[in-house]
């Protein structure tokens, strides 16, 4: 299950996700993080029954907490199922079934949002 | 062996004829042969679905009352052409909205229409004593307009160059985004489907056949703009009533960074006459090779990386210098696929019947560039002669000096020979004065990566050298590295006021 948190440098300047590895000893995997001087965010993985004892733990220490139940989200009405996002995608979320339409591996999707501007058709937007 | 077009014809009124798509046919020739094709199959159907930026459609309003003589004319605030009388107009997909720009565009306005959306039309005129009204505004529907004509100047390219790109740089084009150091490959074109690579020859296309345009029957008016045959670029200017179509078939899009664009819908039938017809018909995917171009030059010449055929392009990644590159098709395959079978079905039911040219088009010519008679600006246009440069042995102060002596904000850096080595700024210099100590030559602070142009380069490529580098001056060098001139931001106000607006 993926969690997207949100620290914010006003709330203590602790190490968050290695305190949370160290006291539940959960293994993270940090898929996506954008820190800068006043906040930052991070996409994590964890496994889906410590899912809620990771979020628990985090919030307590101050972070933000979202669950995503989803990845990016294709507008199947706007897909024109040309394949531009294809080759755009880092982590290899999109593919064409035997029919050539778009298909997508969605729990591979780390929301980094590049296959957005790429497509022709607007049909991919963020979950959030 | 040879059928006639009656015979095809009277098959096709009787409900008895066999008709299969261009993606069928391969498999067809292997088995019967190609006599036994020609006995079995009596029409093969294409069908294509891509970005044809080249296209548009005329519109007629009928008259208000009073009468006004439309001069400027905006649907949902595109600009469409005012040139044609009191009431029509021609809107071109591409043209984009005064408000929205490249979020909404004649393809969105084209593409509303056939949905059923409701349309702004807004006019105005300078008035006459017979067509009164100034300014108009109204909601219009397709079925308000006494004739909706799509009228596409160039569609159908036979095939399309593969576009990848060398730079360091994010690159969005008409090709979509490419990403940096050949980090992927783009292409378009439905290959194996795609009608004009069925009939290279142009035995069967040409003026007045029958098309499938948008979702709705169509005709092929002639050769397109930009047809270039001759290597193997042939387009088709086609046309088909707007009323009749189907918004699975027609899309607006807009190709980030790059603008508006309409994804058209068209397929051909072909009746097969003969054994050249089996021939022409049976290509696959593998015998369609298209120019794999680097995007990243900026010129009409871009350079070839290698040659690659649709079938390596539609395989999901192609081998560059030994590297599996990962390739997005722009285009739909699985769109051109229904395209192909909505047009077997109008065949196989009666709906459509076959017809040959009424006039040919032509099979040998080629695109030439545009003729200029006048050269855009240069950079020896505009480019200031007096260069202030100094010499990477001098002290820091010497640069302050002649940076305050020579009013400018950058010193190109020289060696001995003259030659350029680095450049020094304002910024630099100010730098070193607040933090003495470890400077003290100017070879110590100055950068030594300088972009430069040439006297003969482009403005405009001179100026998205500015922009990307975000620098404000280009020293301008000849073939042995020496600085004639510099550009900066100020020399280019020249352009404004001087010949080059006139």
């Amino acid at each position: 299950m993926k969690l997207l948190v949100n620290f914010s440098r006003g709330k203590g300047r602790g190490p968050i996700i290695a305190q949370v590895v160290r006291d539940t000893g959960v293994l993270i995997n940090v898929e996506r993080a954008v820190i800068d001087s006043s906040e930052g965010e991070a996409l994590i993985e964890v496994p889906d029954d410590q899912c809620k004892l990771v979020r628990d733990t985090m919030t307590r220490l101050g972070a933000k907490v979202n669950i995503l139940e989803h990845g990016i989200n294709l507008n199947e009405s706007e897909c024109i199922d040309c394949g531009a996002c294809i080759s755009i995608c880092p982590r290899e979320v999109f593919s064409f079934d035997p029919e050539w339409k778009l298909k997508m591996a969605e729990e591979r999707c780390v929301l980094c949002g590049k296959c957005i501007d790429a497509c022709p058709h607007k049909a991919l937007t963020l979950p959030l | 062996m040879h059928k006639s077009i009656d015979q095809i014809n009277q098959r096709i009124k009787e409900g008895s004829a066999r008709v299969v798509t261009a993606e069928e046919m391969p498999g067809i020739v292997a088995e019967l042969g190609e006599e036994g094709a020609l006995k079995e199959v009596d029409v093969v159907t294409t069908g294509t679905f891509g970005a044809m930026c080249s296209s548009g459609a005329f519109l007629n309003f009928g008259h208000s009352e009073p009468p006004i003589r439309m001069e400027r004319i905006w649907l949902n605030n595109v600009e469409a052409y005012g040139g044609l009388a009191a009431v029509d107009t021609f809107i071109g997909a591409t043209q984009q909205s005064d408000t929205l720009e490249d979020q909404y565009g004649g393809a969105h306005v084209l593409e509303d229409l056939v949905a059923g959306k409701s349309i702004e039309l807004r006019a105005i005129s300078h008035g006459t004593d017979c067509y009164p009204r100034r300014t108009i505004t109204t909601e219009l529907l397709l079925e308000n307009f006494n004739q909706a004509v799509m009228c596409n100047p160039r569609n159908a390219y036979q095939r399309y160059n593969a576009a990848t790109n060398t730079t360091d740089r994010l690159l969005h084009t008409y090709m979509g985004t490419l990403l940096p150091n050949s980090g992927n490959v783009t292409f378009s074109g439905a290959g194996v489907l795609n009608p004009i690579s069925n009939d290279p020859k142009f035995r069967l296309i040409g003026s007045g056949v029958p098309i499938f345009l948008c979702g709705a029957p169509g005709m092929v008016i002639g050769e397109g703009t930009q047809h270039s045959p001759a290597g193997g670029f042939g387009t088709l200017m086609v046309t088909g009533d707007m009323k009749k179509m189907n918004h699975d078939y027609i899309r607006a899009a807009t190709m980030y960074g790059y603008g508006v664009t309409l994804y058209v819908g068209l397929g051909i039938p072909f009746p097969v006459l003969d054994l050249d017809v089996v021939r022409a018909t049976a290509v696959r995917d593998d015998d369609i090779s298209v120019d794999l171009i680097d995007y990243g030059v900026p010129s009409r010449n871009r350079p070839l990386v290698r040659k690659v055929t649709y079938a390596e392009l539609r395989s999901g990644s192609v081998e560059i210098h030994g590297e599996e590159v990962r390739t997005s098709s722009l285009s739909s395959f699985r769109k051109a696929r229904n395209v192909a079978q909505e047009l077997k079905k109008w065949v196989e039911s009666g709906s459509m019947l076959m017809a040959l040219p009424t006039r040919k088009i032509d099979t040998v010519k080629s695109v030439h560039p545009m003729h200029e008679t006048t050269k855009g600006p240069r950079v020896l246009d505009i480019m200031d002669r007096q260069v202030v440069s100094i010499a990477e042995s001098e002290e820091i102060k010497t640069a302050a000096q002649k940076l305050l002596k020579g009013e400018t904000n950058h010193l190109p850096v020289i060696d001995k020979t003259g030659r350029l080595v680095g450049i020094v700024t304002t910024f630099d210099v100010s730098k070193a004065v607040a933090n003495p100590g470890k400077a003290k030559f100017v070879r110590d602070i100055m950068k030594k990566k300088v972009v430069t142009t040439t006297p003969d380069e482009a403005v405009d490529i001179a100026v998205q050298k500015l922009e990307q580098n975000n620098i404000s001056a280009l020293p301008v060098v000849d073939a042995r590295q020496h600085v004639i001139a510099m550009l900066t931001a100020i020399n280019l106000g020249k352009l404004f006021g001087g010949r080059w607006l006139k």
